[in-house]
Parts: structure tokens; C-alpha cells; sequence
């Protein structure tokens, strides 16, 4: 192998540019097709992360450059100023001074900023420029620029600001190239000379923005023509009487992707995790780690990622209606509403995706601004009635509810009650909202702002990359927490060992734990059985189906009956009551609780939010069981 | 009797003519923004200049929030915000 030495040695990176990371930060104003342009330079070498105590994410990729290199870019949250007043805008500020803890001071500035706004979007030069840091100024939307007969002189303005400019179409591609170049060079480049015309006091709002105004009259700017089509479809999506009608059927089309459109998908995924399980426990000879592998991770695991399809389409919906534009519209239109429970427009979408499933929809509040009303609405998006509940609704409705028609054939005792349980969670979402904006997330009287962005195609580069990202967190956290769950609880309902063979279930340490905390759930109408089902569905609500599933089916008295019947046999209707309402308002979720530390940054949240949803769910459980009792 | 009463309550309210009393397609020009420093510097990155044309655009449905056509973009303010934005 002397090859080394050969031609393929002669690429490899120069030892000083392998030594140091180099970094450079992308802002912008929010609009600005920052993302867009992220994506092109990075692509899939991504990741989505938190800055240590704060809640903003960024975005951390890395760019290829020529001869092997590569560098780290960053994609800060979209700001107008770097006056350091939301979070936002001070993590950007921060990040740009060199002061964050754990990134280095960026090398280089990418400022991209849309074209066909340019007078105004130049404001945030002004202090972008002032930092000192080398600076590329990135004009962006061309095309549009051109379609809609506007003109910008980018060879002038880079004179004027003493800095490269360049005139791209980051969602076209086209221009990417000069970026690129860039990025070859920047780190050898020198801090830029000031601009032309005299930089302003940059406190100053208006004075910042007739120096903008100054500066795109001295480079020929040529404002394009106002967006027709934008005026055109707001006349339709806004429209007094078309407008409701186009939300509702979004409204309706998201709720058909969650419930039916997945379904065929979700049964596939289930389907092959069964045959696989059977699969396994074929070929696999009786041991301890068959069933370890079968009984453990297969239907703990597989449990969770049967929502994998669900999620996605959640999202790829979500994506189609951010990118185009009309998720603002949305907002706009469901902002009286949400103001009634004290929230706002922007908390509609995520409070409609937790139907599916609070994960994605604690994700997708990344969209509001306002840093109490996002956290107001991740603290009542877990009453939404989730997909998870659904198997255990199902199950308990079927055993203890007889089917009558009530209204016609298709809505009888067994829909209603189904329905119920929807307005329940729905109630106890409102409830909470109104409590907390009342008291702990009052509103610091933060006028409510919302920018409309023009109608665009949605790209699909942005939502595979969505996607991909979105399917990464999830399987992550299946393949780590849920996975370690699962094996934990295999282990607990399988020891102590009475020779050499596995315990009865009431004998093992999981049996033992159930019989530990039932005097606690004694008053709800539930016995020791129950008590498994209920800590394992920490986990995952659905859970307790396969959990009662192995109790009902390994012990004696229960052996020959199916699962519905040996519930009845288990629990009075005023403990079946109690249990439906007890999932309906508890966060027996542990990929919930993960999602909500992450995204509020600390475990303060979500343990404030464990305690009052159990504490909530626990006292209506209770209620539930005294009342129905009265009656049955 | 009705109408007049109803008609006086919002005018004596909202004081000066400020940013609610702008029909869809009406131009106003911005005199001023009443609120605290820092809700006011957000507004005016946004396009809310003393100085500079506003034009009301479309609304939600029942009329608020309504949305505002300012320095090259469209931006949606409640009611409880737009009085605080006073005309010239």
C-alpha cells in the first residue's frame, strides 16, 4: 500500500486550515430566505440545537467548501436590529459579539436580506456593519426582484458599503456560487472599511432607516411593483365569508392526515414490526433474550414508532403551510378566537397538531414569539387528545360501554363517549390557558405583531430537510429513552427468578411495585394491576394496553378470557370511568416531557407541568369514580 | 338616539384619529406611536414610521386584527394595538 504516498495524498488539507474550525453566521430579517440559503450550503450536514439556557434554537451545519475543507455555518433566529430586547435578537447579538458560551466568535458575517424590500431590510446593515467582522451582504430573491420589474445595482452598493455584495435566488440557486466564494476566502479576509456614507447612532430607529433609504437611493435601487398575486389570494384567504370556509377546510385536512390519511401508513409500519417480532420469535430459540427482544423492545418500541407516519405527514402539512405563507393568514383568522382563552392566533397550529400527537405540536410552537404565550400553549397542548390515547380510549369504551344508536347509525353510545372525551381534554385545555395567562404567563402587554409574508412556492429541498430532521429527533429518542423503558420493564416483570424461570407477574418486582402504590390509587377505583399499567404508560400511554395484555394473559383466573372481558372482570364502571379520565388528563408521556425540557430549556416546565396535569388528572379520576359508582 | 350613542363611544375613546379609523384602501400618513420605547422601536422596525404612509389592507374576519401596509410589507395589528398608532 505505498499508494499513500501517491497522487490521493496531494488533496488532503494543508495541516493549518485542518486545525482551526472556522465559523461564519448567517442573519437576517425573519422573511428573508435565510433557511433556504442554509440548506443550500449545508444540505443534510445539519443539526437543530439549543443554546445552553435560553430557549432559541439555531442551527448548526457544515458547508464543503473546495480542496476538502469545510466550514461551520450557523443560522441565527431572524432579527430587524441587534438591539438586544427579545431573546431572540439577543442570542443573535450575543452570538455575533462572541459573548454565547460554547461557540466561538463567528470569523465572518453572511447578511442576507430581500431584495424586493431592500430600503428597508438595509436597516439591519447598519449594525451588522458596525461589528467590524468580515461581512458578506447577500441580496436575496432576484427573481422576484426581476419578475416584478425592480432593479438593484449590486456592484454599487458594495462600493458604497465597503463590503462584497451579491444578487442571489437562494430557493433558484442561482448566485449560490459567489457565496460559496466567499466562504473560500473568508477567513482571510480583513475587517471591512466603513462604509460610504457615515454609519447612524444605531438606537435610533428612524435615523437607522433614512440611512438605509440614503443608501439604496445612492446604489439606483427600483422597487419592484407590489405583489400582485399575494393581493390577489388574500382577497380569497382573507376574504370575509371565502376566508373562514378556506381555514376550515384546512382545519378538516389536517385532521383527515392525522386520522385517516395516516392510517394506511401507520398499519403498514405496525404490520411490519408484527411480522418481524413473529419473525424473530421463530427463528430465535425459548430464551431469556427471545423474550427479552420479543416481549420487550419489539412491542415497547415498536409501540412508538408506529406514529413515525403520523408525525411526518403532521409536519410535511405543517411545512407546505409556513413556507407558502399561509400559516400566517391562519394565525390572523384564528387570533380572535384564541384571544377569548388568552392565547393568539400563533398558537392555533400547534394546539390543532396535538391532536396527532404533543410532540411535534411543542416542536411546531417555535412559530410564536412571545415567549409566555409559546409556553402557555406547550403547557395545555398535552390535553389535546393525542393519537396515544386513542388504542386505550378504545379498549376501555368497548369494554364497559354497550353500542345504541343515539343519533342515526352512525353516531351511537360509543362515538358519544368518544367525543366526550375529545370536549374533556379540549375543556381542561382552556381551563389551564385561561388560569395561567391569568396568573404565572400574564402577558407582559406585548402588542400582538404579525407580518404577512408574500405567497410562495414551498421548495422541496426545505421540506424534505424538514422531514428528515423532524424523523432524526424522533427515532432518536425511540432508540434511546423509550428503548431503555422497555428494557427496564421487561427486566422488572421478569425478576426475581424462582428456579431459573420467571416469576409470576404479581410475584416480580414490576407485580411488587403495582402492589406498592395501590393504596394510592385505591380511591380511583384501580387495583394493583392497573398500577403496572399506569407506570409503564409513563413511557407512552398506549402502553397499558400491551401492559394489561401480558398481566391478563400470564395470570390464571383471566387466561381464557379476551382483554375486554378480562377488564370487566378487573374493574367496576366507576373505575373504567376513572381511568378514561384519568388518561384524558394526565401527561403519561415521557417523550412529552422530553420535548417540553428541551424546548423550554430547563426541567422547571415540565415538572410544573407533570405535577399539575397528574395532580388535575388524579382529582377528576377520583370524582369520576364517586359519581358513576352513585349509579352502577 | 341609538346609532349617535354608539357612534360617540369608540370616538371618545380612542382620542385622536389613530390607525382603526382607516377604511380597507384608505392612506394615512403616521403622526406618532403612544406606547412605551421598546413596543414602539419593535413597531417602527417593522414600518411604523412617524412620517410614513400606512394603508389599511384585508382583515381577519369581524375585522380584527387588521392588517397594515407599511414600507414595502404587510403587517397584522389587533385593535388594542392600532389605536396607539395616531395619525396625522
Amino acid at each position: 500500500m505505498d499508494n499513500c504516498h501517491g497522487p490521493a495524498a496531494a488533496t488532503l488539507p494543508p495541516p493549518e486550515t485542518s486545525g482551526k474550525q472556522h465559523v461564519v453566521a448567517i442573519v437576517g430579517p425573519p422573511n428573508s430566505g435565510k433557511s433556504t440559503l442554509f440548506n443550500r450550503l449545508t444540505g443534510l450536514r445539519q443539526k437543530v440545537a439549543n443554546f445552553p439556557g435560553v430557549t432559541v434554537e439555531h442551527r448548526m451545519g457544515r458547508a464543503k467548501l473546495g480542496h476538502l475543507r469545510e466550514i461551520f455555518v450557523v443560522d441565527l433566529p431572524g432579527v430587524y436590529s441587534l438591539q438586544p430586547r427579545t431573546e431572540d435578537e439577543r442570542v443573535t447579538h450575543d452570538v455575533l459579539a462572541g459573548t454565547m458560551k460554547g461557540l466561538p466568535k463567528p470569523d465572518a458575517v453572511m447578511l442576507i436580506l430581500d431584495s424586493t424590500n431592500l430600503s428597508r431590510h438595509l436597516s439591519l446593515a447598519a449594525p451588522i456593519l458596525s461589528l467590524g467582522l468580515p461581512t458578506l451582504v447577500i441580496l436575496n430573491m432576484a427573481d422576484d426582484l426581476h419578475g416584478r420589474g425592480g432593479e438593484v445595482d449590486a456592484k454599487e452598493l458594495s462600493k458604497q458599503l465597503n463590503t462584497p455584495v451579491v444578487l442571489i435566488s437562494a430557493s433558484k440557486g442561482t448566485g449560490v456560487e459567489k457565496v460559496f466564494e466567499f466562504l473560500n476566502a473568508a477567513p482571510l479576509h480583513l475587517p471591512p472599511k466603513p462604509p460610504l456614507l457615515q454609519l447612524p447612532v444605531l438606537q435610533d430607529v428612524p435615523k437607522v432607516r433614512d440611512w438605509a433609504a440614503n443608501m439604496s437611493r445612492r446604489t439606483n435601487f427600483r422597487p419592484p411593483a407590489p405583489p400582485l398575486w399575494t393581493r390577489r389570494l388574500d382577497g380569497i384567504f382573507l376574504h370575509p365569508v371565502i376566508g373562514p370556509l378556506v381555514f376550515l377546510m384546512v382545519v378538516v385536512g389536517v385532521f383527515q392526515t392525522i386520522f385517516a390519511g395516516a392510517r394506511p401508513m401507520m398499519d403498514a409500519v405496525a404490520n411490519a414490526i408484527q411480522i418481524s417480532g413473529k419473525w424473530i420469535e421463530a427463528t430465535m430459540p425459548d430464551t431469556a433474550l427471545r423474550s427479552l427482544i420479543v416481549n420487550g423492545v419489539w412491542s415497547g418500541v415498536g409501540a412508538v414508532i408506529v406514529f413515525l407516519p403520523q408525525i411526518l405527514l403532521l409536519f410535511l402539512f405543517i411545512g407546505v403551510l409556513e413556507d407558502s405563507g399561509y400559516l400566517a393568514r391562519a394565525a390572523l383568522i384564528a387570533d380572535r378566537t384564541m384571544a377569548r382563552i388568552g392565547l393568539q392566533g400563533k398558537s392555533f397550529i400547534p394546539l390543532l397538531s396535538a391532536y396527532a400527537c404533543a410532540v411535534p405540536a411543542i416542536m411546531a410552537t417555535r412559530t410564536i414569539e412571545n415567549k409566555r404565550d409559546r409556553i402557555a400553549t406547550i403547557l395545555i397542548a398535552p390535553f389535546m387528545t393525542c393519537s396515544a390515547r386513542l388504542p386505550v380510549y378504545t379498549l376501555v369504551i368497548a369494554a364497559f360501554i354497550p353500542e345504541k344508536p343515539l343519533l342515526g347509525p352512525f353516531f351511537g353510545t360509543r362515538a358519544a363517549a368518544l367525543l366526550g372525551l375529545y370536549v374533556l381534554g379540549f375543556l381542561a385545555a382552556i381551563v389551564t390557558a385561561r388560569l395561567l395567562k391569568s396568573t404565572v404567563l400574564k402577558s407582559t402587554r406585548a402588542p400582538f405583531i404579525l407580518e404577512m409574508p408574500p405567497y410562495r412556492w414551498p421548495t422541496v429541498t426545505s421540506l424534505v430537510l424538514r422531514l428528515i430532521d423532524r424523523a432524526r429527533v424522533f427515532l432518536r429518542r425511540a432508540g434511546t429513552v423509550i428503548l431503555a423503558v422497555a428494557i427496564i420493564l421487561w427486566v422488572l416483570a421478569n425478576l426475581p427468578l424462582h428456579d431459573g424461570k420467571a416469576p409470576a407477574i404479581g410475584e416480580s418486582i414490576a407485580g411488587m411495585i403495582g402492589h406498592a402504590v395501590e393504596p394510592a390509587i385505591r380511591p380511583l377505583g384501580f387495583n394493583w394491576k392497573i398500577g403496572i399499567g399506569l407506570i409503564t404508560s409513563l413511557a407512552a400511554r398506549e402502553v397499558i394496553v400491551g401492559t394489561l395484555g401480558t398481566i391478563y394473559g400470564i395470570e390464571g383466573t383471566t387466561q381464557s378470557m379476551g382483554l375486554q372481558a378480562a377488564l370487566r372482570h378487573d374493574l367496576t364502571p366507576g373505575g373504567a370511568a376513572a381511568l378514561l379520565v384519568f388518561f384524558a388528563f394526565a401527561m403519561q408521556c415521557m417523550s412529552t416531557v422530553a420535548v417540553v425540557r428541551r424546548e423550554t430549556g430547563g426541567w422547571r416546565w415540565p415538572i410544573i407541568q407533570f405535577a399539575y396535569m397528574t395532580v388535575f388528572a388524579y382529582v377528576f379520576a377520583f370524582l369520576a369514580n364517586r359519581i358513576v359508582s352513585l349509579w352502577f | 338616539m341609538q346609532i349617535g350613542f354608539n357612534k360617540k363611544i369608540p370616538a371618545a375613546l380612542s382620542g385622536p384619529r389613530n390607525l382603526t379609523a382607516l377604511k380597507k384602501g384608505e392612506t394615512g400618513i403616521l403622526e406618532r406611536i403612544d406606547m412605551s420605547d421598546i413596543d414602539a422601536q419593535r413597531l417602527m422596525e417593522l414600518g411604523f414610521l412617524p412620517g410614513h404612509t400606512v394603508t389599511r389592507a384585508h382583515a381577519a374576519p369581524g375585522g380584527d386584527p387588521r392588517v397594515f401596509r407599511v414600507d414595502g410589507s404587510e403587517v397584522a395589528l389587533r385593535r388594542e394595538t392600532a389605536v396607539h398608532l395616531i395619525l396625522r
